[in-house]
């Protein structure tokens, strides 16, 4: 079966002085999948994705998103992701409309535009009742969901979400997933990153990431079943544990060769 | 573009008016500035309190009391018996300079040798004795002048006259340099601050992943700066006109012209800051000591120039405030006519442009960070 790729990436390497955050990476994201991105803090899922969004040059490498190069289109791959941080990045002493009305702006979206754009997203996250409030004032989990809808204001085809439910309780995080499931339907592609193991089995697809290099991938079923494990938890653990024991480098070319 | 641009604008002001820090800095301040500056600096001292210790007790030693404390500079508080006495003075603050009549003093006056008149003056504060001095200096030489012409010509007779601040008001001298200072104020310091707050909370990120250029944030974010500045600015002179009446001799539009100038500079000198601190607190820090310091200190704001030592007088050359100071003094208080003072105003151009320059250079690479 053809697939058509969202993101392609190849090689792809960060050094931030000695330190190597990024080593080698290979990996492609598949049109319309929920692809996640599981590691420990500190793994480099973060810098990827920092990379992938133009807000960080790689050190050597290749990536294209939405068939754009990395390198010297960044101003196109920017109209056509959105992005949502670990940290929400919202006005807090702007109310929730005057952060969506803001966010549709940065993207250039026109009046009659905005309002149409604004009325969608919030029907999707149901943020109608908090509209007038400040943002301060809202609850984390209702942050989380001013935060996405921001991201998504501009119908962007793919949707970075790095860490997005950090700090918030399970119930929301179980409603927040409901809401990534409803956009992945209507044929955006997600990619998202988390140290959550039970979040990783909402994936699509999977990879996982230790000390900088990706050493595994597939789908969440699919990985349990190579590695012969219950639960992502297990295999998460397993393999890292390996990893730090003895890193075998043909484990990650195998991993980077299942796509 | 423009929905870009404007959509950084409003949120800006929305920032700005539910703050309450940044309301009282923008509105408050610089009405507090101008009457705190206009009345507390003040480098006339009137009203210096003078002790007498007069020994000789005749018609012309009173004659020569009598006319120092006559002007407004002096006023006679005490009358001692003995040199004893003078220090008790001091320590009591009833009086700051003693002026000491030797018995005698109209005898030699009458013989026409010299006659000796000594003045102690209390020194701890250096200014106004300094000042004191100066003054009482300056009556007895006129009066001997005066005396002696009673006998012969004065060989010179001078007669100065002040021009463009003739009562020599220090108002009228610091208000101009209040201007520059609060636009320093605002135009700098909100703007790294705001900046840094951004970088702070992570949506300056948020924004950088959007389509908008490194230029349309910039002039988001700075466009309400501008304006408030300004604004200020016209407020500050204004109402120094209608409170002090300080003069305003030259051309407003030219000012104003020059005025957004210095705003410019001002702006680019923010933002090349907080390009470079990580956060709000450091924002501040730095553009305190990095622009408005040497606005207050090395711009002949308050203190001359060419009385500093060398070093800090090279120093002055980097500050933007100083060649703003040439031009707005130069404006309000001599009413040069605009296109003379091409030259500060120039200079403003040119470090406000390699500011900006490095800055916007300095934004995309900081997508790094």
């Amino acid at each position: 079966m053809e697939h058509h790729y969202s993101v392609v990436v190849e090689e792809l390497t960060r050094r931030f002085g000695e330190f190597v955050a990024v080593d080698r990476v290979s990996f492609s994201v598949r049109d319309g999948e929920i692809f996640g991105f599981l590691g420990a803090n500190g793994a480099g899922k973060t810098t990827v994705i920092r990379m992938l969004c133009g807000l960080l040059l790689p050190t050597s490498g290749k990536a294209r998103v939405e068939g754009y190069d990395i390198h010297t289109e960044s101003g196109r791959i920017k109209e056509n992701i959105g992005y949502m941080s670990q940290k929400f990045s919202l006005y807090d002493d702007l109310t929730v409309a005057q952060n969506l009305q803001f966010y549709g702006g940065i993207y250039g979206l026109g009046r009659a535009e905005l309002d149409r754009a604004v009325t969608a997203a919030i029907a999707t996250t149901d943020l109608e009742a908090h509209l007038g409030k400040l943002t301060r004032d809202i609850p984390a989990g209702w942050k989380q969901r001013l935060a996405l809808s921001c991201a998504i204001l501009h119908q962007p085809k793919l949707l970075f979400l790095d860490e997005p439910t950090g700090g918030v309780d399970p119930i929301s995080r179980r409603a927040f997933w409901g809401l990534i499931y409803d956009l992945a339907e209507k044929g955006t592609t997600v990619f998202v990153t988390t140290h959550y193991m039970d979040e990783a089995e909402y994936c699509n697809r999977l990879s996982i990431m230790h000390a900088g290099r990706i050493i595994a991938i597939g789908a969440p079923g699919e990985l349990k079943a190579r590695y012969r494990k219950q639960t992502i938890e297990d295999l998460f653990i397993d393999l890292v544990r390996g990893e730090s024991a003895a890193p075998l480098s043909a484990k990650e070319g195998e991993g980077a060769q299942s796509l | 573009m423009r929905a870009r641009i404007y959509a950084i604008l409003r949120k800006e002001f929305i920032h700005i008016l539910r703050d309450p820090r940044s309301l009282v800095i923008v509105f408050l301040l610089p009405i507090l500035m101008v009457l705190l500056y206009g009345h507390a600096i003040t480098f006339d001292i009137r009203d210096i309190k003078l002790g007498l210790l007069d020994q000789d007790k005749t018609p012309a030693a009173r004659e020569l009391v009598e006319g120092l404390v006559s002007s407004d500079y002096f006023r006679l508080t005490g009358v001692l018996e003995n040199r004893e006495e003078i220090s008790e003075a001091f320590l009591h603050r009833r009086m700051i300079a003693v002026l000491i009549i030797p018995q005698g003093f109209a005898a030699s006056l009458a013989s026409r040798t010299q006659s000796e008149v000594q003045v102690i003056i209390d020194g701890s504060n250096a200014n106004t004795a300094t000042v004191a001095m100066n003054y009482i200096k300056a009556y007895f030489v006129t009066r001997s002048l005066q005396l002696n012409a009673l006998v012969m010509r004065t060989p010179i007779d001078l007669q100065p006259r002040v021009w463009y601040n003739p009562d020599l008001k220090s108002v009228n001298f610091i208000v101009p340099g209040l201007v520059a200072v609060i636009m320093m104020l605002i135009c700098a310091l909100l703007t790294s601050v705001t900046v840094a707050r951004e970088r702070e909370t992570g949506t300056m990120e948020q924004i950088l992943v959007s389509p908008v250029r490194s230029l349309e944030i910039i002039a988001g974010k700075t466009l309400p700066y501008i304006l408030l500045g300004l604004v200020d600015g016209i407020v500050v002179v204004v109402f120094a006109w209608l409170w002090f009446g300080v003069p305003f001799h030259g051309e407003p539009l030219w000012l104003l012209g020059y005025a957004l100038i210095f705003i410019y500079t001002c702006l680019s000198f923010g933002i090349f800051i907080s390009a470079r601190v990580p956060n709000q607190q450091m924002a501040l820090m730095m553009t305190m000591v990095a622009t408005l310091l040497p606005s207050i200190l090395l711009s002949g704001f308050i203190f001359p120039i060419a009385s500093m030592p060398r070093l800090l007088q090279l120093l002055s050359y980097i500050v933007p405030a100083k060649y703003f100071l040439v031009i707005i003094r130069g404006i309000m208080l001599k009413g040069i006519p605009g296109p003379q003072l091409w030259q500060p105003a120039l200079y403003l151009v040119l470090f406000g442009t390699v500011l900006i320059l490095i800055s916007v250079k300095r934004f995309k690479i900081n997508l790094e960070g």
